[in-house]
């Protein structure tokens, strides 16, 4: 792939920079600040290439046919036209290679993502070589938990740049997506099945993310920004945290468990959290403790669904 | 008493909107102006002798011909509420609930009510003509399909004004659809209207299948049938295999919902994904349901308004048979993200792209049937051919899509929305508006207006392509579909306000083409010869409109373009000589389709509320039904050679 990144970029130039000259930072996908949307990045763009190539011999066909055909009295008319078993293998072999030529780097690019991308800065003394964020959707915000950090924060999360971090996906209720275009491609959020995405930034920055799996009434309020930062300034920041900000109570933790949208400020911050909240419960299993009645822990029996997404795609 | 009555009313009709008030006037009102006009010019009897009661498969054709249209009306005018909304950021004109009912109701209209029942209308008009056929192979169950298809789909419509519309998208992902997160008869009215619409469409299935296979004119092997019923005779195919996961699906989910079942919930061992992979397992071969057809028509203009045999006819029909093969192994690329192992979404990224394969090939077949053609810019041959270039670009973004790492960025996007728009406007849509225009002599005897009918192809045409080629850049930008609303700052306003310019130039369009048909009732020029077109199968052999009994004697085939073949033997002065008409043996009217279907909506609306007092005396009503027609024993008639002798000197043919 290497030889081609350097055919890709000029070619990708002539193409589609004319349309969205003056916008590409606007357009999320295409302007990737992280080795995951890199990877995908490359695979977007080869497939443009290719898709380019294709659709345009198919217009140039059209626009043929049509000026030289369509005209009145135009000559070459030849009804018993009907067949030509050499040009259909052609155009059968032709799309072949094209989808082997699109098939290999996806299928590279697929396993590839499984693991975690490279490290590029040193690693903060807290955060150590990766940093695990459980992230769970609820309708309608997003919390994220820092399980060696021991803090919470809803609707937005500090990541050090540089440094792989697994973001461990749960749903309490309805599905949703998580979705951080410019540092890479999204994930389900489920109540039955845990997955594990890994992201990175390559430097400090904001980038919004969000929900991109319906969910109902405020879905579309179900945003958060991932804020990356310098590992120093990521280690000074949970120092902060931890002396300054509340605790999350359990009360506090039931209230944002509701339904709703939060009201200004729309972020919230936590200097610890109750045991509760590590247990990742789905609604249907806090509605049973609520109600003093036995948690069902393993939803598929015999699938091995909650084995911490070793099942997804994403593991490590 | 009374205030339990007005809280009673205050829940079972919709309330507190003034378009829903809006809505509620205009059907009292039009349902009172219809019951009038019937009354009033003594129609009631016509209505129906001539058409409730109706087992003639091309009347049949016309009223599910109607009801789609009626239907595109409904989803054309979601389409522009929701651009309306988004035209600018933190618009009012919507609020949340509404916005999600609205996109549910446009998706689920769009597939369900508009492009099945479209193509099922036009398979019903061309297809028993086609292969030259009196009707089809069960004309009763014909007749049952399409009752069932209304009957749902007003049940779906009845939403509006009464009980609240379903809000959970047309693929209603568990678990926000179940009852826990989505409580209400929303929908409810979903998984039942669609249910029954879907037995329709099941029936409708097994019947084409029969029909194609055993009802052939003498001498038309499979090999030899028009490429329109060859993609119906495999799309019969396709529904008959995909439409039982969806009838499941659907039936499990309402008994989550009616009965506390565990299926699909978060709870008790449910499993929201088995709802996701249930339905598209249906939902992808449904995608072919709705395009091979299309197929098959693009291909009959093509050839006759190039003035050529189909390029590459065997190649084109295995195409197919490749793609309906290929549609049942690709529906996990619909949720690449939901944490399949590599291995897994590899196989479907692949699998996808295949399909690209055959689905190129009938590209090129289709280009070079007009390579050495004579081209001749009718209103069907201009859909036909803007679907060449227009259904390429959904064609190479869907193979963008397959390739799963690339879709993780693109899923539940705009540029998803954008993608499946390309292919099933510029597909499905360039399609039945192309097959209404070619067939509307063969069912009216009148052609439409070639001069509106440019005017609306080219404003709908190139509206379209203002409307949904920002989309895909809007997509890559972030915005995500199923949003109500959006904030300012993102560089989404531009790009949604000439979204929201071409939805409005697709309305435009398709209003004209309504105006056209209108117009052309009272001014279009007659078909007299029975084929307008220069036609080059056998539907065209007969009179506009056909007979009750289409062909006054069964044609005979002996090679493909059955029809344009018998022409050239009649200039070289070949013409067989005329046989004696024999009495043609047709089956009866009757209401039994119409009342059973009525009786399905009483138990379709029962079961939606949870009235089980309505919806079980309605399903036993139903199977009273069964019960009546497996007792009729008269059910078929003769048409005597004078009739014959007198419809046909009526159209000038009598030899």
């Amino acid at each position: 792939m290497k030889n081609l990144k350097t055919i890709i970029k000029p070619a990708f130039l002539l193409l589609v920079l004319p349309m969205i000259a003056g916008c590409s930072d606007k357009i999320a996908v295409l302007n990737p600040q992280g080795p995951v949307a890199r990877s995908q990045y490359h695979l977007i763009i080869w497939s443009l290439i290719m898709m380019s190539l294709v659709l345009a011999i198919v217009l140039i066909l059209f626009v043929y046919v049509l000026a030289r055909f369509g005209r009145k009295n135009s000559k070459g008319f030849d009804p018993n036209d009907t067949g030509n078993r050499k040009l259909e293998i052609i155009w059968m072999i032709v799309p072949v290679v094209i989808c082997v030529l699109l098939a290999v780097p996806t299928v590279k690019t697929l396993f590839a993502l499984s693991h975690p991308p490279k490290a590029t800065a040193a690693p903060a003394q807290t955060a150590g070589k990766t940093l695990t964020i459980d992230v769970t959707s609820v309708q309608w915000k997003w919390l994220f938990r820092y399980p060696g950090q021991k803090i919470e924060t809803v609707n937005y999360v500090v990541i050090p740049a540089g440094t792989p971090v697994k973001f461990r996906l749960h749903a309490y209720d309805a599905m949703n997506a998580f979705w951080v275009p410019e540092l890479g491609g999204q994930q389900y959020t489920m109540t039955d099945m845990p997955m594990n995405l890994w992201l990175q930034a390559d430097k400090p920055g904001n980038y919004s993310g969000r929900s991109s799996n319906y969910s109902g009434r405020g879905f579309a309020h179900m945003t958060f920004t991932v804020m990356s930062r310098s590992a120093d300034y990521f280690d000074s920041w949970v120092k902060d945290v931890k002396a300054n900000k509340p605790a999350l109570t359990h009360v506090k933790y039931m209230q944002l468990l509701e339904p709703n949208v939060l009201d200004k400020p729309q972020t919230l911050t936590f200097s610890s959290y109750p045991e509760i909240v590590a247990k990742d419960l789905n609604k249907a299993q806090m509605d049973a403790l609520m109600a003093g009645k036995p948690i069902e822990t393993d939803s598929m029996h015999g699938m091995d669904m909650k084995n911490d997404g070793k099942g997804g795609h994403h593991n490590d | 008493m009374i205030d339990s009555i007005k809280s009673f009313m205050g829940w079972f009709f919709v309330t507190g909107d003034p378009m829903i008030y809006g809505a509620d006037a205009s059907i009292a009102l039009v349902s009172i102006g219809i019951v009038a006009v019937l009354t009033y010019f003594k129609k009631w009897k016509w209505l129906w002798e001539e058409w409730l009661t109706t087992v003639d498969h091309k009347r049949i054709g016309i009223m599910y011909i109607i009801a789609a249209l009626l239907m595109l009306f409904r989803g054309g005018i979601d389409a522009l509420m929701m651009r309306a909304q988004l035209t600018l950021p933190n618009m009012h004109f919507l609020d949340a609930e509404h916005y999600n009912q609205v996109f549910t109701t446009h998706g689920t209209i769009m597939i369900i009510f508009v492009a099945m029942p479209f193509i099922f209308g036009l398979m019903n008009i061309a297809v028993p003509l086609q292969i030259g056929a009196r009707d089809v192979a069960y004309p009763f169950l014909n007749a049952l399909s399409f009752w069932f298809f209304f009957v749902g789909a007003m049940l779906f419509n009845l939403s509006f004004v009464i009980g609240g519309s379903p809000d959970a998208g047309w693929s209603s992902y568990a678990p926000y659809a179940g009852a826990e997160l989505n409580p209400g008869v929303g929908q409810n009215y979903y998984l039942i209207g669609v249910q029954i619409s879907g037995i329709g469409s099941l029936a409708t299935g097994i019947n084409f299948l029969v029909t194609i296979l055993k009802m052939r004119a003498p001498g038309m092997t499979l090999f030899k049938m028009p490429m329109f019923t060859w993609s119906v005779l495999i799309t019969s195919v396709i529904v008959v295999f995909a439409f039982p996961a969806f009838t499941v699906a659907l039936a499990l989910m309402t008994i989550d919902r009616l009965f506390g079942a565990h299926f699909f919930t978060i709870a008790a061992g449910g499993s929201p994904m088995l709802w996701a992979n249930l339905f598209w397992f249906w939902g992808h071969p449904e995608v072919y349901i709705v395009l091979l057809p299309v197929f098959g028509i693009f291909s009959e203009v093509i050839a006759t308004f190039a003035h050529k045999t189909l390029f590459g006819y065997a190649v084109m029909v295995w195409s197919m048979i490749a793609i309906s093969v290929l549609s049942f192994i690709t529906w996990l690329h619909h949720f690449f993200t939901m944490g399949n192992t590599a291995p897994v979404n590899a196989f479907f990224s692949i699998s996808t792209m295949l399909i690209a394969i055959p689905t190129g090939v009938k590209i090129f077949n289709w280009l070079f049937t007009l390579n050495k053609g004579r081209i001749q810019f009718t209103t069907p041959m201009l859909w036909a051919l803007a679907f060449i270039p227009n259904f390429t670009i959904g064609g190479v973004t869907g193979v963008m899509l397959a390739m799963a790492p690339a879709d993780y960025q693109y899923h539940n996007s705009y540029f998803l929305v954008a993608h499946f728009h390309s292919t099933l406007i510029a597909g499905t849509v360039f399609g039945i508006f192309c097959g209404l225009h070619y067939w509307w002599p063969k069912m009216f005897g009148y052609l439409l207006d070639e001069r509106k009918g440019k005017w609306s192809f080219w404003i709908f045409m190139i509206s379209f392509n203002v409307c949904f080629m920002p989309m895909y850049f809007l997509g890559l930008m972030g915005m995500t579909r199923r949003m109500y609303t959006y904030p300012a700052g993102l560089g989404w306003t531009p790009i949604n306000v000439v979204m929201t310019i071409g939805a409005v130039g697709m309305g435009v369009g398709f209003a004209l083409m309504a105006w056209n048909i209108i117009w052309s009732a009272f001014y279009g020029k007659k078909d007299t010869t029975g084929d307008p077109w220069g036609g080059r199968t056998l539907e065209w052999v007969t009179a506009s409109p056909a007979p009750e009994y289409n062909f006054a004697h069964i044609p005979e085939v002996s090679t493909r373009d059955a029809f344009t073949a018998m022409k050239e033997e009649k200039e070289k002065g070949l013409a067989k000589s005329s046989k004696p008409y024999e009495p043609i043996h047709m089956p009866n009217n009757t209401g039994i389709p119409v009342i059973m279907a009525s009786f399905m909506f009483v138990a379709g609306f029962g079961f939606v509320f949870e009235w089980y007092w309505m919806g079980i005396p309605g399903l036993i009503g139903v199977i009273a039904c069964m019960i009546a027609r497996s007792f009729v024993y008269n059910d078929h008639h003769y048409i005597s050679i004078d009739e014959i002798k007198r419809t046909e000197a009526a159209t000038g043919r009598l030899s």
